[in-house]
């Protein structure tokens, strides 16, 4: 039985856990003034050694990425904390800095030491207007208390953090796009090569990490690289923040190592709603192949979920129990991808247009027997074809969701939508009519 | 190919693979660019290749491997774009016809391409000549699948008067918007809204029906508020791989397998751009930018494409008038009236009490034309009064062009202007003026560093990010003077390779061609003049000038003057002449005989001309439509526009841009009809045809030394531009205007930049003026237009525009640049 590992929510539920105070009480900025007072090599190092790999679905080393940064030419070079949380499904990182704005601040202070960046940015969702008053607050008390600033607790290193709120873009959480974002310009992922760390932010070497990585920084440090590496499994090192949301009965944020199962985490979550039967769920994100219930054992580590067809992705584990409709399921987070198309590739635009209206179609129960075929060759025209990952990622669902049940999918052809949609709602719910398809 | 075997040696090769092919190409090159080297076409839509790469449209998929570390060729697990990925050594690629992976994807996306495109083929300009509708039939499946809603878009939104789009033919592809801003620098139109809604536009609210919010600031719009105000938008239509983008001039009026094509050159201005010339049925129906990589690449101005219509206007005339006793033009045999104006130019020209005549040829000249209207006046006429410059000129210029640009070959190419890591500019608007050449400029954007001897930084200048040296009209040679020890520009212009360019306009200030060829001798910098014209420096070479005879020969050389008689079989009347101005000014004063005009407009003219062509006993006009001078003209004689006759023009760096007849009638070029009028007259001018002219020419090669002009030595004017009750006037003409070859073009017309008067905010504080309109006059005439307070231009200085909708400087002022007038009104 895996227990959970409070970190970066070890706060969470202290008073004003935003605050200055309580993250000092706690020990906050303690890592911070021992990584001043270490080689920014060596910071490098102790993160590349604990195997921290990216929390934001790729998985990269964050040691590795750091490490990519050409030699220092004394221009300016950039951090950009990625805070772009827009998946469905993946709710991680605002409710963490909503509750401990600080830590990502140290951990933003340590990178950017260990890197040589003298200006950081966060970028952050633009919806979420109490996050970034929080983040503000706290980059202030920082500034105040001397976190940051100029020769940050003398050691004569200069750090200035801005915190940009976007436009409310899911494409803004590809890095690049990101990247021309933040440089004001139209959000739509880069060309690449030049990569960010040659050529990113104004067109200078720069570093996009996840909040999450970032604020796992400072723990490793202060405690160690031994304490993190004797968490998660052997090429998963570590704890993180597993995001349990729907169909359960105390739906939240667990914080456990990476190789932790979901029937462990149910358990913790008090089993399923209603003790109803798992269908299916997202181990990350609506963006990753979903899995069902034989995958309850399937650890949790970017290696077995891979194994296993799908990505861990964001850690963002969407309980669906067996009153929902898969094609349903699947054709809301198609609409959202059709949305959030950039626009820029002809894949991810034109083939989510389609996609979205084969399975409008579908749910109305006005498909036709060369649907879902229509449905896959669609989805292998977008996978593998589209500029960005973006793409890719709006056709995991349709694919997984086909492979899994591809039954259901016929009963749509056959006879319509066979469930009852007011069943699977946690609220009072009347079931609207579906809309016309048009763009 | 030009390159030198030691420059070719230094360019790094990598060698790969194509479809079982090898190939070597430069270091650097992108795929689908190598593919091209061995004619494997690789279906595409973003990429071009004088465009970054884009990577959106994902037609060009590639099935790719290439050595990992260990040297093992490794297949990427993805098909490639091949128009973002550079080559590598070792590399193999398998496209569309040897993958089946890579066809699969490209049929894959060609399918999703297809699914909101209308396919509206029967009714599109496109169709025909469309890559969708070429590559659907060769890389996409033969019927589509897609059963639900297409996207609709209203249609077509009229980005200009001229560039319509259909949004729902759009294929997103981003070359529109990557010429506007990498190319021309106008960006006036991108991407707007995102996913299947995403479309190109001037982020106008009527179009986007912002739902409840509005579009942050204002998007880019020039003076006039006009969204796509773009002397070079017709590229982008060109350009379009689909029919989204389409002009007005052209939209519905043709299929392009009804069209003949012809290559041409363009006779808009003084660059020789190639064009292409569409017709059908002796009618031009649109022009096109023809590739020439070492004048105008791949791109023409809207003025080259567009302005057309002029030479097929109700007013053109295929046969020729002579006045008869009624006082009325008739039509005339071609005998009669060469016969007429034979009996007119003998009589001005024979007798005691002769006044002699003089030619005006005007300067959109060929060099043929060129050619035979100088050796028509020296030979025929008996005369060294004849000026191809009915514009502002000078003396100065004259002796400056003799003795540096005529006959000097091919001098600063473009290819040089791109290159040079500084140019100055001089009495010069690249953009205004020089249209292609603007563009070869701001090819090295960021790498060159540009200097304008200006009143006002304009648009162009600062698309440039030009440095202004502020100068009033008539400063311009102390300006000139001034580039010297450690200033900026002087500093930049002793790079090797550095240009200084010098423009018409600089003939209108005294001694500024003087301190020019001074500075270019200080800093070791290259001296180009670029005229505006298409004729000018083919007057210059055939000596259509009242001192130069062709070559650079100075009339006033008795070599030269020999060299040319011997090679004529005549003699030459004793020089100099007079020039453009003396011969206007003295035919108002009824003193000259008879009159040969060319293409010269007499609004254009500043001086006299109307009383002049009334006074003259005798006018003969040679045109290609009725225009104002046929109205004095006692025989007009039609002549050929370009596309109805072979010809040269020879453009700015003295390249000759020769063409052949695109459309083949019976209208006859200025030099055949001075031939047959030279034989009416009992002259052989030899000039029938456009071999005989090259051959003479060629036979007379360029100016022995010694037999050119003296370099000027000019002293430098003063000019006296402060604030006050007068001011100097500044003007020159806009791409787009009012000129003669724009008429019968409303769709161009409407794509100009709206007349405004500049001047400078402390001269607007001096005179009272804040917004509004102002009258600019002068002791002949005033004009009205809106004041814009431009920052940073010289002080006691109005600029207005030369002939644009309300403002014509030589008509209405009739003063030149330089002039002092005054300012009124203005008051906000």
């Amino acid at each position: 039985m895996t227990d959970l590992t409070p970190v970066l929510s070890a706060t969470w539920d202290a008073k004003e856990s935003w605050t200055l105070d309580t993250y000092t009480d706690h020990g906050g900025y303690g890592a911070l003034k021992k990584a001043l007072g270490m080689a920014p090599g060596d910071l490098i190092q102790a993160v590349k050694d604990s195997g921290l790999r990216g929390r934001g679905g790729a998985g990269f080393p964050t040691g590795m990425k750091w490490g990519f940064l050409p030699p220092d030419d004394g221009g300016p070079r950039y951090l950009v904390v990625n805070a772009d949380e827009s998946e469905p499904g993946t709710c991680k990182d605002i409710p963490f800095m909503l509750s401990a704005p600080h830590n990502l601040i140290e951990g933003v202070a340590i990178t950017s030491f260990a890197i040589g960046c003298n200006h950081a940015f966060i970028y952050l969702r633009g919806e979420v207007t109490h996050v970034y008053r929080r983040l503000l607050q706290a980059v202030r008390e920082a500034y105040e208390a001397g976190h940051l600033g100029k020769d940050i607790h003398g050691s004569g290193f200069d750090l200035d953090v801005t915190v940009h709120a976007g436009a409310g873009a899911y494409i803004c959480g590809e890095e690049t796009a990101l990247l021309d974002s933040l440089e004001g310009r139209r959000g739509q992922p880069r060309l690449k090569p030049p990569f960010p760390a040659v050529a990113g932010l104004y067109a200078r070497p720069t570093v996009v990490n996840n909040v999450e990585s970032v604020s796992s920084v400072p723990a490793i440090i202060e405690r160690g690289v031994e304490w993190f590496t004797a968490m998660g499994t052997e090429r998963s090192k570590g704890m993180g923040l597993f995001s349990l949301s729907g169909h359960v009965e105390r739906p939240g944020q667990y914080e456990a190592p990476l190789g932790i199962t979901l029937r462990e985490l149910l358990d913790m979550a008090g089993g399923m709603r209603g003790g109803k039967k798992l269908k299916f769920w997202t181990p990350g994100g609506s963006s990753t192949p979903i899995f069902t219930d034989e995958h309850l054992d399937t650890p949790l580590d970017y290696e077995s979920v891979g194994a296993a067809g799908s990505m861990l992705g964001t850690r963002a584990l969407q309980i669906f129990d067996e009153t929902t409709c898969v094609v349903r399921a699947v054709t809301r987070w198609t609409e959202f991808y059709k949305h959030e198309s950039c626009g820029k590739c002809t894949p991810c635009r034109e083939g989510t247009y389609w996609l979205t209206q084969i399975l409008k179609r579908l749910e109305a129960g006005r498909g036709t027997g060369a649907d879902i075929q229509q449905l896959l060759d669609t989805c292998d025209s977008i996978l593998g074809r589209s500029f960005c990952a973006l793409g890719d990622g709006a056709t995991s669902s349709i694919s997984s969701a086909i492979k899994y049940f591809r039954e259901e999918f016929d009963a749509h052809v056959e006879g319509g939508c066979p469930f009852d949609h007011a069943a699977s709602a946690l609220f009072a719910y009347e079931p609207k009519a579906i809309e016309e398809a048009h763009a | 190919m030009t390159a030198t075997p030691e420059k070719a040696a230094a360019v790094e090769t990598v060698s790969l693979t194509i479809d079982g092919t090898e190939v070597t190409v430069p270091k650097g090159t992108l795929i689908i660019r190598a593919a091209e080297e061995v004619g494997i076409d690789i279906p595409r839509f973003c990429d071009h290749p004088a465009l970054k790469p884009a990577g959106a449209c994902r037609q060009c998929l590639v099935d790719v491997a290439a050595p990992d570390r260990e040297g093992n060729v490794r297949p990427f697990p993805k098909p490639q774009a091949s128009c973002t990925m550079t080559v590598m050594e070792g590399m193999v690629v398998n496209t569309q016809h040897t993958s089946e992976a890579a066809d699969k994807a490209q049929k894959g996306v060609m399918e999703l391409l297809l699914i909101n495109h209308p396919l509206d083929c029967p009714i599109c300009d496109k169709g025909g000549e469309c890559p969708l509708q070429n590559q659907a039939m060769s890389n996409g499946r033969t019927e589509s699948r897609f059963i639900d809603v297409k996207r609709v878009f209203e249609k077509p939104l009229a980005l200009s008067s001229e560039i319509l789009l259909d949004r729902e033919r759009c294929v997103l592809c981003q070359r529109c918007t990557r010429f506007s801003k990498e190319i021309a620098g106008d960006a006036f139109i991108d991407l707007q809204n995102r996913g299947a809604m995403q479309q190109i536009g001037t982020f106008n609210e009527d179009v986007l029906n912002f739902d409840g919010y509005e579009p942050i600031g204002v998007a880019a719009e020039d003076e006039s508020g006009k969204a796509f105000s773009s002397y070079y938008s017709g590229n982008t239509v060109q350009i379009c791989p689909v029919g989204a983008l389409t002009s007005a001039a052209y939209r519905f009026r043709s299929r392009p397998f009804d069209l003949v094509s012809s290559p041409s050159i363009s006779e808009h201005d003084s660059s020789g751009s190639a064009i292409r010339v569409d017709h059908r049925r002796g009618k031009i129906l649109r022009r096109l930018a023809d590739q020439d990589m070492v004048v105008n690449e791949d791109w023409i101005t809207d003025k080259d494409r567009f302005a057309f219509a002029w030479q097929n206007l109700a007013d053109r005339i295929t046969r020729p008038l002579v006045r008869g006793e009624d006082g009325e033009l008739h039509e005339a045999s071609w005998p009669q009236a060469l016969a007429a104006a034979a009996a007119g130019l003998k009589a001005a020209t024979t007798g005691e009490d002769a006044q002699g005549a003089a030619v005006l040829p005007g300067a959109r000249v060929t060099l043929e034309d060129a050619y035979a209207y100088s050796k028509f006046a020296r030979l025929a006429l008996g005369t060294h009064d004849i000026d191809a410059r009915t514009r502002i000129a000078s003396d100065e210029e004259q002796a400056f062009l003799g003795a540096t640009v005529a006959g000097s070959g091919l001098g600063v190419t473009f290819a040089d202007l791109e290159k040079a890591p500084a140019v100055l500019l001089a009495g010069f608007e690249a953009e205004d003026e020089g249209g292609v050449v603007f563009l070869r400029l701001r090819k090295s954007l960021g790498r060159q560093q540009v200097f304008t001897i200006a009143p006002f930084l304009s648009r162009g200048a600062e698309k440039l990010d030009a440095t202004l040296i502020p100068t009033a009209p008539g400063g311009e040679g102390k300006a000139l003077a001034a580039v010297k020890g450690s200033t900026a520009a002087s500093e930049a212009l002793k790079a090797e390779g550095a240009v200084i360019v010098v423009g018409e306009r600089l003939a209108g200030s005294p001694g500024a061609l003087t301190q020019a060829l001074a500075l270019a001798k200080r800093t070791g910098a290259k001296l180009v003049w670029i005229p505006r014209r298409a004729g000018e420096r083919a007057a210059l070479e055939a000596g259509a000038l009242p001192g130069l005879l062709p070559g650079g020969r100075s009339v006033t050389s008795a070599s030269a003057v020999q060299t040319v008689a011997d090679a004529w079989g005549g003699t030459l009347p004793t020089g100099p002449g007079r020039d453009a101005a003396a011969i206007v000014a003295d035919a108002a004063a009824g003193k000259v005989g008879a009159l040969v005009v060319g293409g010269v407009t007499p609004s254009d003219v500043t001086g006299p001309f109307a009383e002049a062509l009334e006074r003259t006993p005798f006018v003969l006009s040679l045109e290609v439509r009725r225009g104002e001078v046929a109205e004095y003209a006692d025989v007009v004689l039609p002549v050929a526009p370009p596309s109805e006759k072979a010809g040269t023009f020879v453009n700015w760096e003295g390249r000759l841009r020769g063409f052949a007849t695109a459309i083949p009638t019976d209208a006859m070029g200025d030099h055949r009809v001075l031939d047959l009028l030279a034989r009416e007259l009992g002259t052989d001018l030899q000039t029938g045809s456009v071999a005989d002219v090259y051959a003479q020419i060629a036979a007379l090669g360029s100016a022995a030394k010694g037999e050119r002009p003296e370099v000027p030595k000019v002293e430098t004017a003063k000019v006296d531009a402060k604030p006050g009750a007068s001011l100097v006037l500044a003007s020159w003409h806009q791409l787009v205007d009012e000129g003669a070859l724009q008429e019968g073009e409303p769709y161009l017309a409407g794509t100009g930049r709206t007349a405004v008067a500049r001047i400078a905010p402390a001269t607007a504080v001096a005179a009272g003026i804040a917004d509004g309109v102002v009258t600019v006059a002068s002791a002949h005439g005033a004009i009205e237009l809106p004041v814009v307070v431009t920052d940073g231009m010289a002080d006691g200085v109005v600029w207005v525009p030369t002939k644009s909708p309300g403002s014509w400087v030589a008509q209405e002022l009739g003063v030149e640049p330089g002039a002092l007038v005054t300012v009124k009104g203005g008051v906000a």
